[in-house]
């Protein structure tokens, strides 16, 4: 079995070169075409900026290498950000493999929506309890952080990549931008709205979160990807 | 799901132990001075992150020059055998600095003084690592006059300037989250400072982590319901067993406290 993660101008390689190494993998890390070409599997890592790591890409003729991959890729946090067809940060066109768009996180859209469904409840309580309502205290709402970075929920969970995983388990996030759900959704996560936490399409797949950080959890979703993929 | 109709989705608030880091061994002081010696830390993290540590924080508090290549080294070892996140900190004040530690594995680094002295490093290193790497360290004290102000060099040094201001600026230069220290709470184990910590929490948008004064559990639950931490910090209660982080976060989750423990 050989695996290899493409190396480019992106971060956190060392991170999955070492969380392989825990799960007793051995992996080459290398932007050789033929290398990657020749993989059994491959994998597509990054922390960092789409653009930039775009034109990196496009300049090495490595966005057309991915796309020809025919053994299982799985693109991690930027990676399956890459994969998507477009993102928002700096307008990049990606490379299309998930027909799903890249967003920015906007909580002022969560907080317009939270403050219709307060609204409602306001008029509820209003109808039961009239009385109550002058003694109700304004309860300043945290404010909704971007970048997302912390442990939250995976669910809906779909394909063997997440075999053995429960329903509700917690991955490790970091990123301020979101594939919106669509038809390559196979894990769901909810920051701001509900959004696709991976996403898998022929031998394809993405996860957002980080499984190199994610404790046993993302041991296991890197050992699924390499032994039951 | 059966007993506990409390089934929170979304970002959960993380438990962070802090291990102090001298010649490659764990310390702790109380309110930074009498240090005492709680094991390797490579183990003890590892063991934390079975626990259900969230995160991990290592602070060399004897970074110099020389001690840089022991601490990548510590760095590397400790990236081999855990599987969590975890920051770096101590005596960080370059980019090349910060470039050998993410390389050897860390996840974030932490900057404190070398920051407040030359606000440009934390743009610098936002513009080379991105802003989800740069943690900034505050040492805070309040004084009589009311305010909190912000402290050097492990608390051995006051400055004039008020610690919201720093917090603010920081986060404009480009720091994506805030370790924020009360020196008035450290060691005291009487709670953490609610009122500063709230005022930054809810004010800047990024993450805040408490340290300083968590003692009992009920402690941690303050810090976020009233504090609005997104993280609690600590050290000693974790170190000498006084806490178990599984107790604690079974605890957080009965408080209706969204916490991460898997079944």
């Amino acid at each position: 079995m050989v695996l290899t993660i493409i190396k480019y101008n992106a971060g956190n390689i060392q991170s999955v070169l070492y969380a392989l190494e825990r799960i007793g993998m051995e992996a080459v890390v290398t932007d050789d075409h033929e290398a990657i070409m020749a993989a059994d599997k491959v994998i597509f890592p990054g922390v960092g900026e789409a653009s930039s790591a775009m034109r990196y890409l496009q300049e090495r003729n490595l966005d057309k290498l991915i796309w020809q991959l025919k053994q299982p890729v799985l693109g991690i946090c930027l990676g399956m950000q890459l994969m998507c067809r477009y993102s928002e940060e700096n307008n990049t066109d990606c490379l299309g493999i998930f027909d799903e768009k890249v967003k920015l996180f906007r909580p002022e859209e969560h907080a317009k929506r939270h403050h219709l469904l307060h609204g409602l409840n306001e008029m509820l309580a209003m109808r039961e309890a009239s009385m109550l309502r002058d003694n109700v205290e304004e309860e300043a709402e945290p404010v909704l952080k971007i970048p997302q970075i912390g442990w939250n929920n995976i669910y809906n969970l779909k394909t063997s990549l997440f075999e053995g995983i429960k329903e509700e388990s917690y991955c490790y996030f970091v990123h301020g931008y979101y594939a919106a759900l669509g038809e390559h959704t196979i894990a769901t996560t909810d920051y701001v709205q509900p959004y696709s936490s991976a996403l898998h399409r022929d031998n394809f797949y993405g996860v957002q979160f980080h499984p190199e950080k994610s404790a046993e959890v993302g041991e296991r979703i890197l050992k699924n990807f390499v032994e039951l993929i | 799901m059966t007993e506990n109709n409390y089934a929170a989705r979304g970002l959960t608030k993380r438990i962070i132990p802090c291990l102090d880091i001298k010649d490659g061994r764990t310390v702790k002081g109380t309110n930074f001075v009498d240090l005492r010696d709680a094991g390797d830390p490579v183990e003890l993290g590892a063991l934390y992150a079975q626990q259900g540590a969230d995160e991990l924080v290592f602070l060399d508090i004897t970074a110099t020059v020389e001690k840089r290549k022991t601490l990548s080294e510590l760095v590397n070892k400790i990236s081999h055998h855990i599987n969590i996140p975890f920051t770096v900190g101590g005596g960080i004040a370059s980019v090349e600095d910060v470039s050998v530690l993410l390389q050897n594995g860390a996840d974030k680094i932490s900057v404190n003084t070398a920051a407040y002295k030359r606000p440009g490093l934390i743009r610098e290193l936002e513009r080379s690592f991105g802003s989800q790497c740069v943690v900034l360290a505050i040492d805070t004290k309040k004084e009589e006059d009311g305010e909190w102000y912000v402290y050097l060099n492990g608390g051995r040094t006051k400055t004039e300037t008020r610690c919201v201001d720093w917090a603010r600026h920081a986060v404009e230069l480009g720091a994506g989250e805030i370790l924020l220290t009360s020196m008035n709470h450290d060691g005291t184990k009487q709670g953490f400072a609610l009122d500063i910590t709230r005022t930054l929490a809810t004010q800047l948008p990024v993450p805040v982590i408490a340290s300083g004064g968590g003692g009992t559990m009920q402690h941690f639950v303050d810090v976020f319901e009233e504090g609005k931490a997104d993280a609690g910090l600590a050290a000693s209660i974790f170190h000498f067993k006084e806490m178990g982080i599984g107790e604690l976060k079974q605890y957080l989750k009965g408080k209706a406290v969204n916490v991460r423990i898997e079944e």
